[in-house]
């Protein structure tokens, strides 16, 4: 390895880290003393740029990735690369955001440290080394927890941030303990190498170790995607941070994450011939039978956490008044929907792709929700629901694009959200047939029956409830256009779900 | 030309939408229009292809690499549920010219949703059949919830978790079949001909013909369709009644028993008499039919009355589908039909003509009002709407009936017989509705005084929307030909070879 290879590899981050310089320097050097509506202007069109610059570099990644000593540490092209645009696309559409907003006066500081929370998103995204994959996650997760108290005013915010925090904190714990261990059973820190080895005579004589480091890790990546039991920071960080960070962290923050794990799910069934050949991985090895190799226990952990999430954030949605927390627990259902595919991963493509359509189009009607609510609470002061009420006659627009994300989240065709879940749902059963499977898809379709409930909860206050207030709500230009661009796309994407289906399959020829 | 149907319809909802909220009057106008136009294109394309068997209206890839492809087709089935679409759906604008709140609103979920009902009947994939009849839940939903009378939310909101429920059910049959097919093709004929093993349509069939039964009213899952249609706004009960309930059974039957007739085998052992899932939903029509009139029977409200009644000549659709007969599917198809238009003028009676005016819907309340009098043309209306829905010679319940009872006959008497107790005891409930509501004793002539306020005057619309719906019924009653001969030959084919 040398830097001109690094260079060539990582274009993409450098070009985001210097367009966050390049805006710490304009906002704290040369606009420091203009007014907050042209350093936000200003700021966030820099990283746009920027974003833009990284995304113009992604077709020019050395596509043998970056190699130390022979050992892959970052991957080129495939769901890579696909996760590592959607990232950017989505950051693009958090700074838009911020156009609307007024929580903070440390505009530069906001953009920086968004752009750089992108770039350990984008690391992680295609990280095949586990030393390179907690720089990454570090990266991503110091940067939101500083986005969640941007909003300095407000003691939720401080509240919230606390909260991530310091389960934030303790999971980094668990993860790089779970990690160790790995690195102690197989003695290699690359993916591909550690998945081999858990099938050599070591791992297979230190299964009980295998079993902890798998659950650690499960435990250490479960509380990024906030999957239940690990799902306790979500609600409180989506209440208490200002809208566009809330937006960054239902979308990118959730993308890098769940790239994260198609990488290793996908190095886990590298080593096979046959897919199929996993769930019979068990020996009778000693007394006890006992799983060998990395794929079966990770799927099946993968499964319970599925399982739970869909289940309690489900639920748990249908008793929420504040519609900020409805969203932290729906995402926490969708997380589950996700869940359901990596447990029964496949080794071709198919799975990480259905992944990948879900995340990033779920990202996508993410920040268009949050920011909705951004404007709402703006006006109202309040995310409760009853502060939705009578939404169609103060801006029929705003109501109109609420309507359309809603019903996406909830999964109604023609929209995104619907494709989503059917590609995802596909990509399980083609995997593994069976009634367990076969149960679990059926469970996912029920619990997402039981999600138009509390969907609804929300749209009927916007359309059915009257009001008394009836002032119109502005909403700022730019935000208006951003949320038109995001309903236009979730629409056409449901109507011709085809266009970003072949999209995402140029990346892996 | 039958796919403009859709496309206008959803195209027609898209314009009211962005028409200005101060101009009802437009905005009515303009949904009128669109859907004559669409009843027109119904009219020539059932003129034009009645005879000619199933043809391919539209067939273009979709999402190529899942083998999705968007295809419109019909068959003589298709046409002439196409055709009471477009019935119903002018009808219920006609009974909806009163409408001043959020006009434009109220006509753009309408449209919405009578396009996704043409995109039903109409699709010959299963995939965009399942798009088109979860498109049509949202807009059910808005009409009642922002519109509605009676307890509307709740209604509103049971109706749509009844209707996502159901879907969702027929969501897992549809994700089980395709994956299990293997065919890489969502293709109604496709996956007819996939080959799919008698042991899987076992459990699929059930599993997809109580996700489209609970729309179709089933008993024990009907209980959405009483407190759904006296929820909902006219010609939302209207459209509920006419066309929604038949989605559900135009789905039982184009998909659950098109793609898994071995579901309906026997399971080699009988359980008091039931020996197949073909039974045990029989059983449930009959058991619908009996149980939705008794219910009818002692109802105070005009308009559960008719909502329990929809569920029991909705059992009358279900029993004929399971009669696997020529007849009685032929009978069952007409049902839908002839239930389409009268209950939607059962409902336009009740909702638009005799509430609006009353503002009650308490038949004890309606009895001392004399209506016979003061409204003669609803009274007149209600007893050839009300000898229509009783199955009398000459209107198209009868020919409808008739043959659901024939085909049941040959499969088993014993349904037959229940099933004519139900009959009866329809007679029953529709005069005593009829006789409390609009000819009551004159003892209360003294409540006459009380609101002596004249009754608003029969407007243009409401004569225009009864004449329109009773000729149709009775036209159908006189000469049944003009549907059966597309019926008959789409049955048959049905029948004959391999569900499609």
């Amino acid at each position: 390895m040398n830097y001109a290879d690094l260079l060539r590899v990582t274009m993409p981050e450098t070009a985001l880290e210097v367009a966050a310089l390049l805006v710490l320097l304009v906002d704290l050097g040369v606009l420091r003393k203009s007014g907050l509506r042209l350093r936000i202007a200003a700021s966030a069109t820099l990283g746009m740029l920027g974003c833009g610059v990284a995304l113009m570099a992604i077709p020019f990644q050395a596509q043998s990735g970056l190699h130390a000593a022979d050992q892959l540490l970052l991957t080129a092209g495939g769901s890579a690369a696909v996760a590592q645009v959607g990232i950017l696309g989505l950051t693009v559409f958090t700074l838009l955001l911020l156009f609307d907003t007024t929580f903070t006066r440390h505009v530069g500081e906001f953009v920086a440290i968004t752009l750089m929370s992108a770039t350990g998103g984008m690391l992680i995204a295609a990280a095949q080394d586990l030393l390179v994959i907690f720089i990454g996650l570090e990266l991503l997760s110091l940067g939101l927890y500083v986005l969640t108290a941007f909003a300095k005013g407000s003691g939720k915010s401080a509240e919230a941030a606390i909260k991530y925090y310091l389960f934030g904190g303790m999971s980094a714990a668990f993860l790089l303990f779970g990690f160790s261990y790995l690195y102690g059973i197989t003695g290699s820190t690359n993916l591909d190498e550690i998945m081999r080895a858990t099938y050599g005579s070591n791992a297979v004589n230190a299964t009980p170790l295998l079993m902890v480091a798998l659950v650690m890790i499960a435990a250490g990546l479960g509380f990024k995607i906030a999957a239940v039991p690990f799902h306790l920071w979500a609600p409180d960080t989506y209440e208490g941070a200002p809208a566009p960070a809330a937006a960054f962290i239902a979308s990118v923050s959730k993308v890098a994450s769940f790239a994260l794990l198609i990488s290793i799910g996908t190095a886990a069934l590298h080593v096979f011939g046959d897919a199929h050949l996993i769930r019979f991985m068990i020996v009778s090895a000693g007394r006890l039978p006992r799983y060998i190799g990395f794929a079966a226990p990770w799927s099946f952990a993968l499964t319970i956490l599925a399982v739970a999430s869909m289940v309690l954030g489900n639920l748990a949605a249908l008793a929420q008044t504040s519609v900020r927390r409805l969203l932290a627990y729906s995402a926490i259902a969708h997380a589950g929907y996700m869940l359901l595919a990596l447990a029964y991963f496949s080794r071709s493509p198919v799975s990480a792709q259905a992944v990948l359509y879900y995340i990033l189009t779920y990202g996508l009607t993410a920040i268009g929700a949050f920011a909705v609510v951004g404007v709402v609470e703006r006006v109202n002061g309040s995310d409760q629901i009853d502060a939705f009420a009578g939404l169609h006659r103060r801006n029929p627009i705003l109501a109109g694009v609420m309507l359309v994300l809603f019903l996406s989240l909830a999964g109604i065709p023609p929209l995104v959200g619907f494709w989503a879940k059917f590609n995802l749902f596909t990509a399980v059963l083609e995997v593994a047939k069976g009634s367990v499977p076969f149960g679990l898809v059926a469970l996912a379709v029920g619990m997402s029956a039981v999600s138009l409930y509390y969907y609804l909860q929300v749209l009927k206050r916007a359309f059915v409830v009257p009001t008394l207030d009836d002032r119109r709500i502005a909403v700022h230009p730019v935000t208006l256009t951003a949320l038109l661009l995001i309903t236009l796309g979730v629409v056409m994407a449901g109507c011709f779900p085809a266009i970003l289906q072949g999209w995402m399959q140029q990346f892996y020829s | 030309m039958l796919a403009w149907t859709i496309y206008l319809s959803f195209a027609g909802a898209l314009i009211e939408a962005l028409l200005p909220k101060s101009k009802p009057v437009l905005a009515r106008g303009f949904a009128l229009a669109v859907a004559i136009a669409g009843l027109v294109l119904a009219v020539l394309g059932f003129a034009g292809m009645a005879g000619q068997g199933r043809f391919v209206i539209a067939d273009v890839p979709w999402v190529p690499a899942m083998g999705i492809r968007y295809t419109l087709a019909a068959d003589g089935i298709s046409l002439v549920l196409v055709l009471l679409t477009g019935l119903a759906a002018i009808a219920g604008i006609l009974f909806s010219w009163n409408i001043d709140l959020r006009t434009n609103e109220f006509f753009a979920f309408y449209l919405a949703l009578i396009g996704g009902v043409y995109g039903v009947f109409l699709s010959a994939d299963l995939f965009l059949l399942f798009v088109f009849y979860e498109i049509a839940i949202v807009p059910k939903y808005f009409l009642i919830a922002i519109w509605g009378s009676t307890r509307r939310e709740y209604g509103a909101m049971k109706l749509a978790l009844y209707s996502f429920v159901g879907s969702a059910m027929v969501l897992i049959g549809l994700l089980a079949a395709y994956t299990t097919a293997g065919s890489r093709s969502t293709g109604l004929t496709e996956l007819a001909h996939a080959g799919l093993a008698p042991g899987f349509q076992m459990w699929a069939f059930p599993l997809v013909f109580v996700g489209f039964g609970i729309l179709a009213g089933m008993w024990p899952f009907h209980t959405w369709a009483p407190t759904g249609h006296v929820a909902a706004p006219t010609a939302a009960s209207m459209l509920l009644a006419g066309v929604v309930m038949k989605l559900g059974a135009y789905g039982c039957l184009r998909v659950a028993m098109g793609l898994f007739p071995r579901g309906m085998d026997p399971w080699g052992f009988s359980l008091i008499g039931i020996g197949s899932w073909r039974d045990v939903f029989a059983l449930l029509a009959v058991i619908g039919i009996v149980y939705g009139a008794l219910v009818a029977l002692v109802q105070s409200d005009f308009k559960f009355v008719i909502g329990y009644s929809s569920v029991s000549h909705m059992g009358f659709v279900l029993l004929g589908l399971m009669t696997l007969n020529q007849i009685g599917l032929t009978g069952a198809v007409l049902q839908m039909f002839s239930h389409g238009i009268i209950a939607g003028l059962l409902f336009a009676i009740v909702g638009r003509v005799v509430y609006e005016r009353t503002h009650t819907r308490q038949l004890a309340e309606l009895e001392g009002m004399h209506l016979s009098k003061r409204l003669p043309f609803a009274a007149w209306a209600f007893v050839i709407a009300g000898t229509a829905s009783m199955g009398l010679p000459g209107f198209s319940g009868f020919i409808a009936e008739f043959q659901v009872i024939v085909g049941s006959w040959r499969v088993n008497p014993w349904w037959t017989v229940a099933t004519g107790v139900g009959i009866v005891i329809g007679v029953a409930y529709t005069w005593r509705a009829l006789q409390k509501a609009f000819f009551g004793d004159g003892h209360a002539a003294a409540h006459v005084h009380e609101h002596g306020h004249e009754l608003a005057a029969i407007t243009w619309p409401e004569v225009a929307g009864v004449s329109m719906l009773v000729a149709a019924s009775l036209f159908v009653g006189l000469y049944p030909r003009i549907l059966l001969n597309a019926i008959e030959p789409a049955v048959r084919a049905m029948l004959a070879g391999g569900g499609q």
